[in-house]
């Protein structure tokens, strides 16, 4: 990586936001999702690691927005509104959703990879946000950097190696 | 679920569990490998999915992992998670094979089937000793294997959790082979994530509230 910015960590169901010249990572997407919203003209960006594809099916009285996709994508709509973006400037890249074990028996949990991509990009066509690359599905894990400065989602796989999107 | 106060009580018996299993575990992965096998004392604790990836040695760490989908009176996930190069050995040894290399992108079936089987003793001896102990009913999945970032593994088995919690409660036993002369400390794990719902199954069959 080019730049001397920091590497802002984003956790599981977790979510934040970047300017330019630092660049925002997750680590080990397996089942999850990653979704980057950025802004090409103020060079901010979002990272959200989605873990579940709709809040409906948690069972808590609080729930941690950036674990459902559903919530999670408003909510880093909002974080990045605050941030100054106008939201129709907001473009998307996408990795993650795989599904590590396979399985002969057809259990709805054991498809959370596939079904939450689906989910995210239903919420991303809701609020108009076109998706400009993805690297989605498979069975690898993947680490995911985005850098505000170029646009591009670094991605690296243990066994499918490094590239960019 | 997890929002009756869990007692230091409540994590003893827990670390038993952990204890009783992983000892098993450990003498079947000692028999096998006719290798001498030290596992550490359980750790029970209640960590956020970021903390779990941690006790995994981060979540980008590349491992061998076993995961088992647990069925019956406890319901729950099991995870055995080796890193890259015990598996190796484990699996080199198993079938005699030095050449056998599980970095190398494409896994023969041969050592993944030897792996799976791996996992399969291990966790069934685990599991055994915890369902005699008990005396509840556990059936295990048949087991599947992955290699990858322990980050990308470990997280399938929070899905279920994540439902109801942020938090996870873990039962972690590490084992690793004696390897004193080399001085190597390279950790095997079992974690045992036992489904929300499933605490007051486990405490109620210990006579404990």
């Amino acid at each position: 990586m080019v730049g001397q910015g920091q590497v802002v960590k984003v956790g599981i169901a977790d979510m934040n936001t970047v300017k330019m010249p630092d660049t925002i990572r997750t680590s080990g997407l397996g089942s999850c999702v990653g979704v980057v919203l950025y802004d090409e003209r103020s060079q901010i960006a979002g990272l959200v690691h989605v873990m579940l594809p709709d809040s409906s099916l948690g069972r808590t009285e609080t729930i941690n927005v950036a674990k459902f996709a559903d919530t999670g994508i408003p909510a880093m709509i909002e974080q990045l509104k605050l941030e100054g973006v106008q939201p129709f400037r907001l473009r998307a890249k996408i990795a993650g959703g795989a599904q590590m074990f396979q399985f002969t028996s057809g259990k709805d949990t054991m498809r959370i990879g596939p079904r939450n991509v689906e989910a995210v990009k239903e919420y991303l066509k809701k609020y108009s946000i076109p998706i400009i690359s993805e690297d989605t599905g498979g069975s690898s894990g993947r680490t995911i950097e985005f850098n505000p400065a170029n646009n591009l989602l670094n991605i690296r796989t243990v066994n499918q190696g490094v590239r960019d999107i | 679920m997890y929002k009756k106060n869990i007692t230091s009580i409540h994590l003893d018996v827990l670390k038993e569990i952990g204890n009783i299993g992983a000892a098993h575990a450990a003498t079947a992965l000692s028999t096998l490998l006719n290798k001498k096998i030290e596992m550490t004392v359980p750790k029970v604790e209640m960590v956020s999915f970021d903390d779990m990836m941690d006790l995994a040695g981060g979540p980008e760490n590349v491992v061998a992992g076993i995961f088992l989908r647990i069925d019956g009176d406890v319901t729950g996930n099991m995870f055995f998670v080796l890193p890259v190069e015990q598996a190796n050995r484990f699996i080199q040894s198993l079938v005699q094979d030095s050449s056998l290399d599980f970095q190398t992108g494409e896994v023969s079936e041969l050592a993944a089937s030897a792996m799976q089987e791996l996992g399969n003793i291990l966790s069934g001896s685990y599991l055994s000793a915890l369902s005699d102990f008990t005396s509840l009913k556990i059936y295990p999945s048949v087991p599947a294997l992955s290699v990858d970032m322990v980050g990308a593994i470990v997280s399938f088995g929070l899905v279920e959790v994540s439902h109801v919690s942020d938090y996870v409660i873990v039962i972690d036993t590490a084992i690793n082979e004696d390897n004193t002369t080399t001085g190597e400390s390279v950790k095997g794990h079992f974690f045992l994530l036992p489904d929300p719902d499933s605490f007051e199954a486990i405490f109620r069959s210990l006579g404990v509230q």
